[in-house]
């Protein structure tokens, strides 16, 4: 037996939690490389070539699309977060703090709900464009977003926020003195900006222009609702699956992910090698105020301007939710407006269902994110042990990895019965949705827990035992409570996203257990916005309470832990 | 109460040997300090005895128990952490109870024990505060008393005063010194800064590269330092590589290397003066509150005629930095009013006493 308790310890918790890693996260993937090398019954690079040389190069056209739109997205996005993120962290005017508050609005809408909301903005038949035609007396609408402008315009509404998240806090963290010093030497407000502010920032804008092209290269809803015929790799997947191309769909997978994962790879490498961490303490706010009063109000009416087009989708779904059934339907506006929607939520049991199933199943996946991820980061953050960069990697993974893979790859791995899965064929029962949920927010729990842990000084736990405390109680009584408020928003969160989870959903559900974005999928279908933007309305309220109470409750922003 | 004995010990971190060949005997309610520079081992012997880390080779006791593999949390040592490690999410109260809660106690005894050691610490009044509340002094002493209410057989101190500003670190220093004593328990005090660990201690154990380099009471330490680490650590000295050029029977001759020319100087021969388990190269020490400073030119042996280079003014002492017969030499006087009124470029004599100087082995390898 191995002599050390402490090597004991360390590997009894480290057991469990590689087991659920290598049997959810690990063999899945490995399951869908095989399935990917699988071509009329023996193994072979065919499928690969097909992808790459096949006639109608459908799936290159796919790969391209995605890349193109992926560094579209990331270039407006910047264009609008950094300019942004400077404005609010580097002037003062009035309504400073409240316009700056507003700018993470777009992360309070799950993506299957803001693309709805887009598509009632600014589509054919959209409120905006149709406004318009009418306010000018005009033939037809002036313009409609679908197909590629349609998928980019979502994508810069929801992912500027990560290059203002990232840029903001970056901006905060540079210390004054740097750029008085500057000053101070003799360069000008240009060439301060330009040799010492910039270069500060471009490790987060760098950090942030990963981050939104392999959100983007993942994006799953936005085309799914507004692509038309416009193909990208992530709705490739689901149609190959649909049409039961099981080995294209794997070797899609593939393909999708080397892209993403060799985008994390890069990303993480970048920031090992460039980090500019401040030495120095108590760095102060350092804004200036906007005195000229010209300037002064063009900030603050473009701040009112730029709130209204922000919040216009939120309070689009909140519209739809008032518009009973059949009352819109030749209309250009709708007229009739009650809370029937929300009647018949909460009272007719079939349009209760799909809101109760994605609580329950977000309630069981989230409950094992909790365990897990306490002691996943736990291992990590606090024992030493061989191998660890590769349980962290594996921690990872599902964060990489898109959400379409995710499901591709538990279909792979439990259409079958395995030791996993204790004998039983997952695919097709009730159980598969939660796992997939799990897995997907393993790594948003396990970072929001290292967050707290890393920050938990080592000697707290030595002080326990050496007070004569055993590891089970010193875990208990101080560790967990200590690190709880940390955890727990970082579970709400993952509980939020998967009550909202669409793209594993649609690839996995049962007609019994099909969650809300299922339904407000099928709702959309029979034209019934009204209800689809009800169940919407749930879930923007939850994240919004999710948000207020990490902020209210537990001091801590849980948005941050998103990114 | 427990004595503390460390038997050729040795830890190593993969290939870095963090302590080697380590013994040390540590008395019943002996106040012991481990001094030296950071990465010097000290703390590592500190936790070794706390068992946070088991020693690669080697014993440790607690009195006859050998305690080398004891888990930490059966050892019964009080620690108190260099950032006093208190759990935040207790009162002052429940920190102080949370090793008697462990422990099992009953609630009225458990009361009457908090409360007592509160008041030894003089925090009775703050005991349902957030310790997140309290200064750094405050924190400090809930630390000590959460430490000492266990009743510990040993109380271990990791450079327990590194965070306070100066005042309060003499305040503090007392307080532990008087707690020490009212307990009357074995005490290990880990500390760099060597005012500290003179004025506190009983016995000093100097290390230094996971070595242990002398052990010994502050004034052995400081009169007689083992080597010219020892003797650099602790207060300021002169050291002057030598050469003995001939022992007769009541002194030692010297040849110092200063550049061109050499100076001999004669040392008084007796175990004070001259540590004979030397081998290798040999440095000569001395305090520079040892050497005269004359305006006359003196008779006797080891004087020399030099120049004042520069004056510092301290209050109650005046730092000179003297040039004579081509050595450098720092040199303290009290202040003893305007008669002395000693300036850059002025001729001096001066005066080191052979049996204030020391004949030391050089184990730095930088001692020129």
């Amino acid at each position: 037996m191995i002599k050390n308790r402490d090597t004991r310890l360390t590997l009894l918790l480290l057991i469990p939690v590689l087991l659920v890693l290598i049997a959810y996260v690990l063999y899945p993937s490995l399951r869908t490389i095989m399935e990917s090398l699988q071509k009329e019954g023996s193994m072979t690079f065919g499928n690969y070539s097909d992808f790459f040389t096949q006639e109608s190069k459908t799936n290159l056209e796919a790969l391209w699309n995605s890349v193109y739109i992926s560094v579209l997205s990331v270039l407006v996005s910047a264009l609008i977060g950094i300019p942004l993120a400077f404005i609010f962290n580097r002037y003062d005017f009035p309504g400073r703090g409240f316009f700056a508050s507003a700018a993470i609005m777009p992360i309070v809408l799950p993506s299957l709900v803001g693309v709805m909301a887009f598509m009632f903005l600014y589509g054919e038949t959209g409120l905006i464009p149709n406004a318009i035609k009418d306010l000018f007396g005009l033939d037809e609408v002036p313009f409609k977003i679908g197909g590629i402008s349609g998928i980019l315009i979502v994508h810069a509404y929801t992912m500027y926020v990560y290059f203002y998240m990232t840029v903001s806090s970056a901006i905060n963290k540079i210390d004054p003195s740097l750029e008085e010093a500057a000053y101070n030497l003799g360069a000008n407000r240009f060439k301060v900006f330009w040799k010492v502010t910039f270069p500060l920032l471009t490790p987060a804008i760098v950090a942030a222009s990963l981050l939104v092209f392999m959100i983007s290269m993942a994006s799953f809803s936005a085309p799914f609702l507004l692509a038309g015929g416009f193909r990208v790799l992530s709705l490739q997947i689901y149609f190959s699956k649909i049409n039961g191309d099981m080995e294209v769909a794997a070797t899609q997978s593939v393909i999708l992910s080397v892209v993403s994962i060799s985008f994390l790879l890069f990303m993480r490498w970048y920031q090992n090698r460039k980090d500019y961490r401040m030495a120095s303490k108590g760095i102060g706010a350092h804004r200036s105020e906007v005195n000229n009063p010209v300037l002064k109000w063009i900030l603050v009416f473009t701040g009112i301007v730029g709130v209204i087009i922000l919040l216009l989708p939120h309070f689009t779904i909140l519209l739809l939710s008032l518009v009973p059934d059949g009352t819109w339907t030749w209309q250009t506006y709708p007229s009739v407006f009650n809370f029937e929607n929300y009647r018949l939520l909460f009272q007719d049991p079939n349009i209760f269902k799909p809101l109760k199933n994605s609580l329950l199943l977000s309630v069981i996946a989230t409950a094992g994110n909790l365990v897990f991820g306490v002691l996943a980061s736990y291992v990590l953050v606090k024992r030493k042990f061989v191998g660890k960069s590769f349980v962290d990697i594996l921690v990872m993974i599902p964060w990489a990895l898109p959400a379409t893979v995710i499901g591709m790859n538990l279909i792979f791995a439990f259409n079958e019965p395995t030791i996993f899965s204790f004998g039983n064929i997952l695919v097709g029962t009730f159980w598969i949705l939660p796992l997939a949920y799990f897995i997907r927010h393993i790594p948003l729990v396990v970072r929001s827990t290292n967050a707290v842990l890393e920050q938990l000084d080592d000697s707290i736990e030595e002080a326990s035992r050496s007070l004569g405390a055993k590891w089970f109680y010193t875990f208990r009584k101080v560790i967990l409570p200590i690190i709880m408020p940390g955890v727990l928003s970082g579970t709400l969160l993952a509980f939020v996203e998967s009550v909202g989870e669409f793209p594993t959903s649609v690839l996995l559900y049962t007609l019994s257990n099909r969650p809300i974005s299922i339904e407000i999928m099928n709702q959309l279908r029979m034209f019934n916005m009204g209800q689809a933007a009800a169940y919407g309305m749930i879930q923007i309220t939850l994240i919004a309470l999710v948000l207020f109470i990490s902020n209210k409750f537990f001091g801590v922003k849980a948005e941050k832990s998103l990114s | 109460m427990a004595s503390i004995n460390i038997d050729n010990v040795q830890k190593a971190f993969g290939k870095v040997i963090a302590v080697d060949h380590l013994n040390l005997d540590i008395k019943d309610g002996e106040f012991f300090t481990f001094l030296g520079p950071s990465g010097c081992g000290k703390t590592t012997t500190l936790r070794m005895i706390a068992g946070f880390y088991y020693p690669t080779k080697g014993v440790v006791r607690f009195g006859d128990k050998d305690m080398t593999r004891v888990p930490p949390e059966k050892r019964n040592t009080g620690m108190v952490f260099q950032n006093y490690a208190l759990f935040p999410h207790m009162t002052v109260f429940e920190n102080v109870a949370f090793g008697l809660r462990v422990r099992k106690l009953g609630s009225k005894e458990l009361n009457i024990k908090v409360k007592d050691v509160l008041q030894k610490v003089r925090l009775e009044q703050y005991a349902d505060r957030q310790v997140s509340q309290l200064s750094g002094g405050q924190q400090q002493r809930v630390a000590l008393a959460r430490a000492l209410v266990i009743e510990p057989e040993i109380l271990l101190l990791d450079e327990p005063l590194s965070n306070l500003d100066a005042k309060l670190r003499d305040e503090m220093r007392n307080e532990i010194l008087r707690l020490q004593k009212d307990y009357n328990i074995t005490t290990i005090y880990v500390t760099h800064d060597q005012a500290e660990a003179l004025s506190m201690s009983d016995r000093i154990a100097v290390f230094n590269f996971g070595v242990c380099h002398q052990v010994g009471t502050p004034s052995e330490i400081y009169n007689e330092p083992a080597n010219d680490f020892v003797a650099g650590f602790i207060g300021e000295i002169n050291l002057l590589p030598v050469k003995i050029s001939r022992i007769e029977d009541e002194n030692i001759l010297v040849q110092v290397k200063n550049g061109e020319s050499a100076s001999e100087l004669s040392v008084r021969n007796a175990p004070f003066n001259y540590n004979q388990e030397n081998k290798g190269n040999l440095a000569l020490s001395i305090r520079p509150e040892s050497i005269k400073i004359l305006e006359k030119e003196p008779e006797g042996k080891n004087t020399f005629k030099g120049m004042v280079e520069e004056v510092h003014f301290f209050g109650s002492l005046i730092n000179v930095v003297v040039r004579a017969a081509g050595l450098k030499l720092q040199v303290n006087a009290l202040n003893s009013g305007l008669s002395r009124n000693l300036q850059a470029g002025a001729e001096i004599w001066v005066e080191l006493p052979e049996e204030q100087m020391r004949i030391i082995p050089v184990v730095t390898g930088d001692a020129s």
